[in-house]
């Protein structure tokens, strides 16, 4: 099985296929936002791997060709984004604000956990920038000192957690704007989370993505203020 | 050819994104360069919304499922994660919830107050 897998172009990409579907299926017929599809996805993938073995090399054979699409998909988001100029333009100054004021609650939460836990310089640097899209967060940690592997983790359970969290967070907070409420998730969750947010509405998509880029950037010029606090 | 073409436009900007960032010497992913680009071509008419629409939507659709083989790559960062599992489990959701409620609490007192400032 696992010779198999290391030989194949499409079968991760037919996995990951599938099983997203069938998380679909399950979320459709008990009508459940609690079932997450991406979620169900990943936990199946995870289990069929260990149970038939397959190492993480021989699944990425095929199912790097999904991760090959992720930079024109984002490149994509420019498309909602452009669609909702005329929302854009009009909110620009709560979109600026809140963006910055979300980075800055990041990192500053990062550090109160860093004081809380005594985590070292090194660990403190690794979760700075999980918040971020995980190419801009990856170069943070790299040039900051952090571990760079459990930085990538850090930023895909967040926006894991983001993406399933999203809409009982948004709920319970009672934030009902669609600019707000795409503004929190895209700023929280990055790219994983934007999905979600593309799933509840174009609006909250558009402001989503504005959002991946705009805390991306903020991030890496305040990471390295940030940096000097631990 | 329409799809064609879409597909084209896309990936070429995509590409123009890592020339960008091959050239330039920041941390930023090619990936925000091309998504920066294309709002700029749209915005200035170079591009037309219908050249790319359709292409734009598909990958936009299936954006979640590329994300699983990432997430599924956590089987091999596991043993570096473990140590530090519950505080970092704690931190992630903390952090998550805190950066969620903040910002959009942030966005929707100022489009509150901006619309107040527009009746008066």
């Amino acid at each position: 099985m696992n010779e198999f897998f290391a030989s194949s172009t499409t079968i991760g990409v037919v996995l990951s296929l599938l099983f997203y579907y069938f998380g679909i299926f399950l979320k459709n017929k008990f009508k459940s936002s609690l079932i997450n599809p991406l979620l169900i996805s990943i936990a199946l993938t995870l289990v069929f791997l260990l149970v038939f073995k397959i190492d993480y090399a021989s699944y990425n054979n095929s199912g790097k060709y999904l991760s090959y699409l992720l930079t024109p998909a984002t490149v994509s988001l420019a498309i909602p984004l452009y669609m909702e100029i005329e929302r854009m333009k009009k909110n620009i100054k709560a979109i600026l604000i809140s963006i910055f004021v979300g980075s800055i609650t990041s990192m500053t939460v990062i550090l109160i956990m860093a004081f809380l836990f005594r985590f070292d310089h090194a660990t403190y640097i690794t979760f700075l920038p999980k918040s971020i899209t995980t190419a801009i967060g990856m170069s943070i940690s790299q040039e900051l000192g952090g571990i760079v592997p459990i930085t990538v983790a850090a930023i895909i359970v967040t926006g894991i957690f983001g993406n399933i969290s999203a809409e009982g967070v948004l709920k319970i907070a009672k934030i009902e704007d669609p600019v707000a409420k795409g503004l929190a998730i895209g700023t929280s969750a990055h790219a994983i989370g934007t999905s979600k947010a593309m799933e509840i509405g174009e609006v909250e998509g558009a402001m989503s993505s504005l959002s991946i880029v705009t805390a991306g950037i903020i991030t890496v010029v305040l990471a390295n203020v940030w940096a000097m606090f631990l | 050819m329409k799809l064609l073409k879409q597909f084209l436009l896309i990936m070429l900007v995509t590409c123009t994104g890592e020339i960008i960032r091959y050239v330039v010497p920041l941390p930023i992913p090619a990936s925000i360069y091309g998504l920066v680009l294309m709002f700029i071509l749209l915005y200035t008419g170079v591009i037309k919304l219908d050249q790319v629409k359709t292409a734009a939507q598909f990958l936009i659709e299936i954006m979640p499922v590329m994300f699983i083989p990432a997430a599924v790559a956590l089987m091999d960062s596991w043993s570096a994660l473990q140590p530090i599992l519950i505080p970092a489990l704690v931190t992630i959701i903390v952090c998550n919830i805190v950066v969620m409620v903040v910002t959009g609490k942030t966005a929707e007192f100022i489009i509150k107050k901006d619309r107040k400032g527009e009746k008066a």
